[in-house]
């Protein structure tokens, strides 16, 4: 995750040589009480949260003794914001404050460098007090100027005696900011105590997901900035899109329990940011709430479509499957098509799904999606570039409204019974293994096999289809052995099956809980 | 007329042996692209499709003579360090294909491209296309698709698009050429929040365009570019029509939709915010991706009526 907790985020000042209150983070209350009677003084336990105005919402509160933490964390723990629990909170010494300020460094776009942002007020609603902030460039060698730093500081009520350290601290936290590549790092309050020391009783930090990669230090888990801790099928999804660089594959859950008008909960399935952006407008302005927001771009893998798909209906409850994308990919869109004919037949979908997939190939592309799905218990349609975001939206309400806009849970996904049967025939490939149903393989079908294969199968003495390269070039043939299994229930003669099991959500897709928002990890 | 890239512009590809800078060196070529060197170290002496392939940029220039423009091709975490190699041999524009440069190493070239006096489009751009003159990126796939996808420039019927989406440069330029537009050039900004040349530098260049007669924007939430595109507009420094979509009415605060611009932080950034003020500035904005070619063909009657 690229957002720090403040606990995290403290450490990290630390390091820089920032004094931070003493105390340590708690799941448990029992484990918050604990920390309390360690410190042995007042405490102030707050909610790890990513939200605003913790405060006000009642996420931050004081405890004189061990037994009152307790009580209070029992209370925090079972806090929920949106559709994101609390999992964590912090447990620290209260300070006594003399002096606050507003300490934050932050990436101005327009001009192209980060900027810090100082004001000698501090505390809560800073955002209504946007003029009275002072801006202070940071060149990327030198940090900030300190005269600069000082002329603010010099012109606020601050005692003066704290004015050298104070200056101190604001370069160490501008210098974090670079060191760790923060996107925005921001100590609000930074504060003198009565005690003349300087701290930081507050602090959001976010690292640029690109550079996490060069932080192994932060123990960032996953690069990827959410507004909630990381769900189960996020954690799933991101082992997914970390297996299989073909594309990019991008999945969030969203916050589902606002709207009440709601025509109901979809599954969505975009193509590229714009494009996917464009579709959830679409989608949304006609009334129905995305349970998830998802894009596979990049000429992606038929697996890694397949898995997406997969993954977008292992949420419960969905009403349809909406996908669309720019419309006008140029990357071959049978891919595509397959891997979530792939999908829809596995778990044997129930719900109406409309899929754009204009661009290079389309009409191969809706011939696969429409053919592969025909026997299914329900409509899916496929449409091409000329059709636009809101007309597919618009059909795609009219056929939830057919379908009694009833919600439907996927069930473990359907395996053919010669899989793992040791009458078939089977190889590995990439994640998975291909299985090759030979009982039911005549000279007719055996044939239309072969010359289905993308010539990486071939007749054995037997007349029945086998591997006629290695395994090393097989490997990463998953997309064509996709494509092969498709062709063959197209035709009517499905001896071909690739399992591509997902970590965490097969072999049995009941594991996961009912609410997929629930956890803490 | 067009902006940034035509046929006569001599471009550099760094990374050109590379898997993606070989396959797009083909396509460039094949579009009508002028692509006079490449650049991989260690592979100074091969040619790739016919070009000569330098160990570096200042060695090329040596050789060859100028470059107008270097397509950068190499891994993200290695395009801070060559695009500071081609901006101190000299090179003024380049173009930064990778997705995923890390934010400190976009404001790093940033920084030495202003010392030189050098610019830079991207990162994470598709690229740049001039219909029936040149690209430079990845953007328009095969060159007889794009043939047929992007119209050239009509007088008096020609647009100039600005998108912060790959995908979604190539369907505005599609969309608007079945409407039977044409288009001056197709203009992918990168989805990155920092990048080097963004939405009002570029509506600058078409305004000063005379084969542009209005201005298509494709924006999305997060970050200023819209905001400063109106103010631009507002202070008179942009007159020709602005028609614009903006994508992301539908996302919450705080989650990043796909790429690094497109994330709402401390209420900045939002939806309703850029259409407000790119309204008030005088621009069109349509509420959904559909009505776009209409809205330009609209305005270019308009236009056209107030020629007359």
């Amino acid at each position: 995750m690229a957002r720090l907790h403040e606990y995290q985020a403290k450490a990290v000042l630390s390091r820089f040589g920032i004094k931070v209150p003493l105390g340590k983070a708690a799941q448990t209350a029992s484990e918050a009480s604990s920390i309390a009677e360690e410190i042995a003084a007042k405490v102030i336990i707050k909610v790890q949260a990513w939200i605003t105005g913790r405060a006000a919402k009642g996420g931050i509160q004081f405890a004189d003794s061990p037994g009152q933490a307790k009580q209070i964390a029992e209370k925090l723990l079972e806090m929920k914001f949106g559709n994101f629990p609390v999992c964590e909170i912090l447990v620290e010494q209260a300070i006594d404050i003399k002096d606050e300020l507003f300490v934050s460094i932050a990436i101005d776009d327009a001009k192209q460098a980060p900027m810090l942002l100082l004001d000698a007020k501090g505390g809560s609603g800073i955002e209504d007090r946007a003029d009275t902030v002072a801006v202070i460039p940071i060149d990327l060698e030198y940090g900030v100027d300190s005269e600069t730093v000082r002329k603010v500081l010099v012109d606020s009520p601050i005692d003066a005696a704290n004015h050298d350290a104070l200056i101190d601290a604001i370069g160490k936290i501008v210098d974090a900011a670079k060191q760790c590549e923060a996107r925005s790092l921001e100590v609000n309050p930074l504060v003198t105590t009565k005690q003349g020391e300087i701290v930081a009783a507050d602090c959001r930090m976010t690292i640029d997901d690109y550079a996490v990669f060069r932080h192994p230090e932060l123990g960032i888990e996953i690069a990827r900035e959410l507004d909630h801790p990381p769900t189960k099928l996020e954690r799933i999804a991101y082992d997914v899109e970390q297996a299989d660089h073909r594309g990019t594959f991008y999945f969030a859950q969203l916050p589902t329990d606002e709207e009440k008008s709601s025509k109901g909960l979809i599954g969505f399935h975009g193509a590229g940011g714009g494009g996917s952006m464009m579709s959830m407008d679409a989608v949304s302005s006609i009334g129905f709430t995305l349970a998830n927001f998802c894009d596979t771009s990049g000429n992606p893998s038929a697996a890694k479509v397949y898995r997406a798909a997969r993954i977008i209906l292992a949420q419960p409850n969905l009403v349809g499957y909406f996908g669309s994308g720019s419309g006008v990919a140029s990357q071959e869109q049978y891919h595509s098509a397959y891997g979530l004919a792939k999908a829809f037949w596995e778990l044997q979908l129930a719900i109406p799904a409309v899929i754009r997939l204009g661009g290079n190939s389309e009409d191969r592309a809706v011939e696969i999606l429409q053919d592969g799905c025909k026997n299914l218990p329900t409509t899916i349609e496929g449409y091409k570039k000329d059709d636009t975001p809101a007309f597919i939206a618009k059909r795609f309400a009219e056929l939830v409204t057919a379908n009694g806009s009833r919600s439907w849970t996927a069930p473990a996904r359907n395996i053919p019974d010669f899989v793992g049967n040791d009458k078939s025939y089977s190889f590995a490939i990439e994640g998975g293994t291909v299985w090759i149903d030979h009982k039911n393989c005549n000279e007719q079908t055996s044939t239309f096999v072969v010359s289905n294969s993308s010539e990486l199968l071939t007749l054995n003495d037997n007349s029945k289809p086998i591997t006629t390269v290695s395994e090393e070039d097989l490997a990463n043939k998953d997309s064509e052995m996709i494509a092969l299994e498709i062709e063959c229930r197209r035709n009517a003669t499905p001896v071909v099956f690739v399992d591509l099991p997902i970590s965490g959500l097969d072999p049995d897709s009941r594991l996961l809980t009912p609410d997929p928002f629930l956890p803490c990890q | 007329m067009s902006i940034i890239i035509n046929q006569t512009k001599r471009v550099l590809v760094q990374g050109i042996t590379g898997r993606e800078g070989r396959a797009r060196t083909k396509l460039m070529r094949e579009f009508g692209t002028n692509v006079v060197a490449g650049c991989t170290p260690g592979k100074g002496g091969q040619d790739v499709e016919g070009v000569p392939v330098f160990d570096k940029v200042s060695e090329a220039i040596k050789e060859i003579g100028q470059i107008d423009i270097s397509v950068v091709f190499v891994p993200a975490k290695l395009v801070k360090n060559a695009s500071i190699e081609a901006i101190e041999a000299g090179v003024k524009l380049l173009l930064l294909v990778p997705d995923r440069v890390p934010l400190w190493d976009a404001m790093k070239i940033a920084a030495v491209g202003k010392e030189h006096n050098a610019t830079f489009i991207g990162p994470n751009t598709l690229g740049v296309l001039s219909p029936g003159k040149a690209l430079i990126g990845m953007i328009g796939g095969r060159a007889d698709a794009a043939r047929q996808w992007f119209n050239e420039p009509t007088p008096g019927r020609t647009v100039g698009v600005i998108s912060r989406s790959g995908g979604m440069t190539s369907s505005c330029g599609y969309y608007l050429s079945r409407a039977g537009i044409g288009i001056s050039t197709l203009v992918h900004v990168g989805g990155d929040s920092v990048i080097g040349l963004p939405i009002p530098d570029v509506a600058e260049m078409f305004q000063q365009d005379p084969e542009t007669d209005a201005i298509v924007i494709f924006g999305e939430i997060g970050g200023s570019q819209e905001e400063r595109l109106a103010q631009l507009a507002s202070d008179g420094k942009i007159t020709k029509p602005i028609i614009a979509y903006i994508g992301g009415a539908a996302a919450k605060e705080g989650t990043r939709f796909s790429h690094a611009g497109a994330i709402i932080e401390h209420g900045r950034g939002t939806h309703q915010g850029k259409v407000s003020a790119l309204k008030d500035a005088g621009a069109t904005v349509v509420p959904s991706f559909g009505d776009l070619p209409q809205a330009v063909l609209d305005a270019i009657d308009k236009l056209q009526a107030s020629a007359l």
